[in-house]
């Protein structure tokens, strides 16, 4: 062995470089470890608290508080509302945006995509100031806390949108328009008939990008409404902090865990067919 | 079954690009009803531009296109009775078989049953029945292009486009749906223009057939035509083998290539250089000493009908085909039948660019700088120290910014792969053998000037070169109307 090793120094430099090789089952491990720590363990600390009473015994009570309670009904609510408008208005907004951006010439549609997902990298915080200072000139804010929060939530949320489905659209195989075109369908009808349907896994991205964001964006809503539209994730923060209850906080985050749940199964079901391989996430 | 009746008729067609590259360029011709017409070309010729202009992808940027008369350049696509098979299908992958089929019917808003009729009688045609509900990726290739053909023929258009449809196709479905296509347009008598790069597929095909080159048509006619008589070096070239001389033409039936004088069925000017195009199959083999020429053999393949065999003929190469062998280093000879000599007029016989004199008595032509004897403009001039021009009668002349025409011969011209002895570089973008040569052309990728010669080197297509013109062969002219 000793003679192999100095009659082929290439091979011995060789046999060292495999010691650095790892397999596949090792790579895991460090995201293996991550996903305990902050996502297994967290879980399982807000279930152990969704379902004990201060004294640490068992109890479904909590979640009886929460359904017999007009008031966080009512906040529950207003986020599925919130959520519902902000996604419908983004991807309304959204949807000519990428679709234009997509016919621009290659070159140039950079630059242009570019100038709207700019937005993105200035912290959100700052950005929603300034927008709501500019409602404030309008002397909007204070008057339409709804409206200011809906607002607030587009602005912030709408390069989410645009990205995904941009994606799909610049993909999407140019012969497919011609080919309804050439059949005799109109400009409108090849819309509806090829490029809407394939666009389709686009459009689910989106939603799923700024819908569930959306519902507990807290910052947002209390900026834009002078706190007087209290979201779901507002009463989180709440309980966990000045509220000082960690099993009632457990229970709203538990429920809208299983909202996001519910709604990202109905999503798949629209996208669980062939063209899901064919969108893109981000 | 073809009528003289024309269904399409292209006028001075033009398409240019936004980069200014221009597709197609001022083509002129018409179709008539009925016809297997066929675009045949390289890559970038403009065949499928033209295809796309017909079915109204792309507007033309100058001419007209007229279908049955009527001018249709500005008709959107789903306005024409034109339908298109594309290059890689398009078929639309959210619906099935039949959905795909029937997407132009239910447009049309017909009934139902009609369209379930229709859809059912084109199955039967492509050879797919029960495939309705099928979902169209998990179609192979062949079932994909039976099904985009289906989609457009069940519309029942006046003129079926089909842009490479085979391309993806294997070499062995792809002969049978040659032979399918054919027997399809016997059955549905519609015209057919069909764009392809491969002649075997275009001349089996074809009833008509367009070789194109750079936009530019270059010879339209019959299969049998174009194999046989060949407008010019580049159809020959490009359609099946031959082998291309240098000639020249002594008049009375004659012409003179490969060292000896041949008859000939061609009339020429007398004197005239011409390229000589001889089919291998047309060199016939006879005992040595008793053709017109004699050789040696220098190679010899088997390609299961025949032999293919070269023959070196002083230097000279000429490529037989034969169903006889003969061995390597045999000593053979040869004769070509007068009816099998096909004489074209030679494209080239010289380079001519516009160009301009500089500060430093260099011109600037062909995307290039090079070095000339500017003397030559004026007869008996010379060059003082500064550089001006003291014509013979003793005149000072600044010959910056003078633009001349600029002559090189094919024979003056040399490329090298060292881009720096050149005074312009260039890519090949094409080489056709003559014989003993090769005839070259470089284009620059400035303005795309070309540079045609000769050489007897081996280059390949796409090299990348520079352009070499000995001071003493450019020959400079003054350009009329710079004339001081």
């Amino acid at each position: 062995m000793k003679k192999e090793k100095s009659a082929d120094p290439s091979g011995s430099a060789k046999q060292k470089k495999s010691a650095f090789r790892f397999n596949r089952g090792q790579l895991c491990i460090p995201y293996g470890l991550f996903l305990a720590l902050f996502v297994i363990f967290p879980l399982l600390l807000i279930i152990y608290y969704a379902f004990t009473a201060k004294d640490g015994s068992f109890t479904f009570g909590n979640f009886i508080w929460f359904f017999s309670s007009p008031s966080m009904l009512y906040n529950l609510g207003i986020s599925i509302l919130i959520g519902l408008t902000t996604t419908v208005i983004c991807l309304l907004l959204g949807y000519p945006v990428a679709y234009i951006l997509s016919r621009f010439p290659e070159r140039r549609r950079g630059i242009l995509l570019l100038l709207f997902i700019m937005p993105m990298w200035i912290n959100f915080v700052l950005r929603a100031l300034a927008m709501r200072e500019i409602l404030d000139l309008f002397g909007m804010l204070g008057k339409y806390n709804f409206l200011n929060t809906i607002i607030g939530m587009v602005y912030d949320y709408l390069p989410f949108m645009i990205l995904p489905l941009y994606t799909t659209l610049i993909k999407m195989d140019k012969s497919l328009e011609e080919a309804a075109l050439d059949l005799g369908a109109g400009k409108a009808k090849v819309f509806t008939s090829v490029t809407l349907p394939l666009s389709l896994p686009g459009i689910i991205s989106g939603i799923t990008m700024v819908f569930m964001p959306t519902m507990t964006c807290y910052v947002i809503s209390g900026t834009f409404s002078n706190n007087k539209v209290t979201i779901i994730g507002k009463l989180i923060e709440t309980w966990f902090g000045t509220g000082d209850n960690w099993h009632y906080g457990s229970v709203i985050a538990l429920v809208l865990l299983i909202i996001m749940f519910l709604s990202t199964l109905i999503e798949g079901k629209f996208s669980d067919d062939k063209l899901a391989t064919r969108g893109t996430n981000l | 079954m073809t009528s003289e009746e024309k269904i399409i008729e292209l006028i001075d067609l033009s398409r240019e690009f936004e980069d200014g590259t221009v597709a197609v360029d001022k083509v002129n011709l018409f179709i008539r009803k009925g016809e297997f017409v066929t675009f045949l070309g390289p890559s970038g010729c403009g065949k499928t531009t033209t295809l796309r202009m017909i079915a109204g992808f792309d507007r033309p940027t100058g001419g007209k296109i007229l279908l049955n008369g009527e001018d249709i350049s500005s008709l959107p696509p789903n306005k024409r009775p034109i339908n298109t098979v594309f290059q890689r299908y398009a078929l639309f992958p959210h619906l099935n078989v039949y959905e795909n089929i029937a997407f132009g019917l239910k447009l049309k808003k017909l009934s139902k049953p009609v369209i379930a009729q229709k859809v059912e009688k084109t199955l039967k045609m492509v050879d797919l029945e029960g495939f309705e509900k099928r979902s169209v990726a998990t179609l192979s290739g062949g079932q994909q292009q039976r099904v985009a053909i289906a989609r457009a023929i069940v519309n029942e258009p006046e003129i079926l486009l089909l842009d490479e449809p085979l391309g993806a196709l294997d070499l062995k479905m792809r002969k049978d749906m040659q032979l399918e296509l054919k027997e399809m347009h016997k059955k549905l008598g519609i015209t057919f223009i069909y764009v392809t790069h491969d002649q075997e597929e275009a001349l089996t095909m074809s009833d008509t057939i367009v070789v194109m080159k750079d936009g530019v048509i270059q010879q339209v006619g019959d299969p049998k035509d174009i194999y046989n008589e060949p407008k010019n070096a580049f159809v020959a070239d490009f359609i099946g083998e031959s082998n291309i001389f240098s000639g020249t033409y002594l008049g009375n039936r004659k012409v003179r290539f490969i060292g000896q004088t041949f008859d000939c069925i061609d009339d020429f000017p007398v004197n005239e250089k011409v390229d000589v195009v001889v089919r291998p199959e047309d060199v016939i083999l006879t005992a040595y000493g008793e053709g017109a020429v004699s050789g040696e053999i220098i190679s010899c393949i088997f390609k299961g009908v025949h032999y293919e065999m070269v023959m070196l003929v002083g230097k000279t190469e000429i490529v037989i085909q034969s169903t006889v062998e003969r061995k390597v280093g045999e000593k053979v000879s040869v004769k070509i039948d007068p009816d099998a000599i096909h004489i074209m007029a030679k494209e080239f016989s010289v380079n001519l660019y516009d160009g301009y004199i500089t500060k430093k008595n260099t011109v600037c032509f062909g995307d290039g700088e090079f070095q000339c004897d500017v003397t030559q403009l004026y007869p008996g001039s010379f060059l003082d120290e500064e550089g001006y021009l003291i014509t013979a009668d003793g005149d000072k002349i600044d010959l910056t910014d003078v633009n001349v025409k600029v002559e090189v011969g094919l024979k003056d011209i040399e490329i090298s792969d060292d881009q720096d002895l050149g005074g312009a570089i260039g890519n090949i973008v094409s080489m056709i053998y003559k014989g003993d040569h090769y005839q070259l052309t470089v284009r620059t990728d400035e303005n795309e000037e070309d540079f045609v010669f000769d050489t007897e080197d081996t280059w390949n297509e796409n090299d990348r070169v520079s352009v070499i013109i000995p001071k003493e062969k450019i020959k400079l002219s003054l350009a009329a109307e710079e004339k001081k």
